[in-house]
């Protein structure tokens, strides 16, 4: 098993954090795993992207030029990285803020309305976790178990308390994404 | 080794192996894209614990200074820096090398020249391994792949520091320190008592017995005749080393009709352009030098009679493939491939590389 996936949208979005708790939830579940951040100033506002991969294998480049699964949380990301998943491969994107919908049909389009989801939920900071509940429902990379591990091992311990939210934010990801 | 897998960046795995190598005291002063060896070592206050000192020097330039007074005590004494920190540093690298004193130096590369871009470099090889800092000296380079060798290098940058009194330098660059991946740290060892450092290192100042004459660091001498025979004596330990510690690994080579050379985050690049030729039936591999001085020259002449071309591969305008060149002398055409100012190359422009330059 490889998977190859780039998350990309706004610096302050979380797609380095979100990132960051699909590569520990990788080193959970036993995966060779590296998590390769588009690092500078782009910490608010800007673009930010990271490229996770999860293997069983020794994993060669931390860059790459395609991809199995894209996440794509801003206009600029799908222009940029639409045409960079591999065919076959899978597509997802919250539609907030998106004035030109995804166009390929040689890969799997799925939605999520996480932005507006998150706000209904009165937490928006959760939004990246109802992302990352949407990947797991359409790519079952990582257990929800090995995740919620994973994603002890990244928050600092004062907002351990914040992890059942997390879990919520999760679960409903994996609810509200379609086709 | 710890059994414990941990997942980090690489500046990180630099600042946990330094601690549990037994280092005595980090000088260092921020700069993107190393700031977390700074960061990581102040977040876990070493000094509490293994006593090891950490300080943020007001510049880089006092920070190597204060590098080059702790090893002149014979301590265990590192910095850290990007480019253009790197560049500051010159004059107490070449004073570490011409005083014959163990340091590491840490160079997380990023795209210059001048103050540059803070993306991933390559650039700095000829300062590395061609000088930087005045006279004839060396450094002994060592250039890490994974986060796994970024852990691994500080002990033995260390190691072959102490060995030969001559300062390491880790060679890395933007990638390799801010990506994270799983690393085994190395298990803890303590820092050498002074009686270790007086008996392991009786050349160090500390502290002059009444039964031998002092000891004297420096790397002044007026006399010319007498800076010659330590020039002498500087050329015949880089010869030692030269024979001794060159390490290079080899990916794919046994078959291989064309040969890439790249060194750090490029090898990993590399490795995958390797994958992807190999599936498009060309008989690709990578040798990747892991110390850059002493040079893997006799591998890549051996090689030079059995590929049909190589094709260097640098984050840079086309350093390392002169010296590829000098090993194989003019055997098999040897070409560059690079991207310049913090521009990464993706797998495929490496296959396309190959394709259009050596084949």
């Amino acid at each position: 098993m490889k998977e190859e996936i780039i998350i990309a949208g706004f610096g302050g979005q979380g797609v380095l954090s979100m990132g960051k708790i699909l590569a520990y939830s990788g080193l959970m579940q036993g995966k060779e795993v590296t998590w390769m951040p588009a690092y500078g100033p782009e910490q608010r506002g800007g673009t930010a992207n990271v490229t996770v991969i999860l293997s069983d294998e020794k994993i060669s480049s931390p860059i790459l030029n395609e991809f199995d699964t894209a996440i794509i949380l801003n206009q600029q990301s799908l222009d940029k990285f639409e045409k960079s998943v591999k065919p076959g491969g899978t597509l997802i994107y919250d539609p907030y803020g998106i004035t030109k919908a995804p166009t390929r049909t040689d890969i799997n389009v799925y939605k999520i309305n996480a932005m507006d989801t998150s706000i209904e939920m009165n937490a928006p900071k959760s939004f990246n976790m109802i992302i990352l509940g949407g990947l797991l429902k359409v790519r079952p990379i990582v257990e929800l178990d090995n995740v919620l591990k994973g994603l002890k091992k990244t928050l600092p311990e004062r907002h351990h308390h914040l992890i059942p939210m997390n879990e919520t934010a999760l679960k409903k990801g994996m609810e509200i994404i379609e086709k | 080794m710890s059994e414990e897998v941990k997942l980090m960046k690489g500046n990180e795995a630099i600042a946990h192996a330094a601690i549990r190598c037994g280092c005595d005291g980090y000088f260092g002063y921020p700069i993107t894209p190393q700031s977390e060896v700074l960061e990581t070592l102040m977040e876990v206050e070493p000094w509490k614990t293994t006593g090891m000192v950490v300080l943020q020097a007001e510049s880089e330039v006092s920070a190597i200074n204060m590098v080059y007074g702790g090893a002149g005590c014979g301590k265990k004494v590192m910095t850290s820096s990007s480019s253009p920190g790197v560049s500051l540093k010159q004059e107490g690298v070449s004073y570490l090398a011409g005083a014959e004193l163990p340091a590491l130096i840490v160079n997380v590369m990023r795209g210059g020249p001048g103050l540059g871009t803070i993306q991933p470099s390559q650039a700095d090889y000829f300062q590395t391994v061609k000088g930087g800092g005045h006279g004839d000296y060396r450094l002994i380079a060592l250039a890490p792949a994974s986060v796994q060798e970024m852990a691994d290098f500080v002990g033995l940058g260390f190691d072959l520091a102490f060995k030969y009194r001559n300062p390491a330098i880790i060679l890395a660059d933007g990638v390799i320190g801010q990506m994270m991946e799983k690393v085994v740290l190395p298990d803890f060892q303590p820092r050498m008592t002074e009686e270790e450092i007086a008996e392991k290192c009786p050349w160090a100042a500390v502290g002059k017995p009444k039964n031998r004459e002092r000891n004297v660091i420096t790397s002044l001498e007026l006399q010319p005749d007498a800076m010659e025979q330590n020039n002498i004596r500087f050329q015949e330990k880089y010869k030692t080393i030269e024979e001794n510690e060159v390490r290079y690994e080899e990916i794919m080579c046994d078959d291989a009709e064309y040969l890439l050379v790249a060194f750090g985050s490029s090898a990993r690049i590399c490795q995958k352009a390797v994958e992807i030729a190999r599936e498009q039936g060309i008989k690709l591999g990578l040798l990747r030098p892991i110390t850059l001085w002493p040079f893997p020259k006799k591998a890549l002449a051996d090689y030079a009679n059995k590929v049909k071309a190589m094709l260097s591969v640098e984050l840079n305008a086309g350093q390392m493939v002169e010296d590829v060149r000098l090993a194989v002398n003019g055997k098999v055409p040897v070409e560059h491939y690079g991207r310049l100012g913090g521009i990464v190359y993706t797998p495929d422009e490496i296959v396309e590389a190959v394709k259009n330059k050596i084949m």
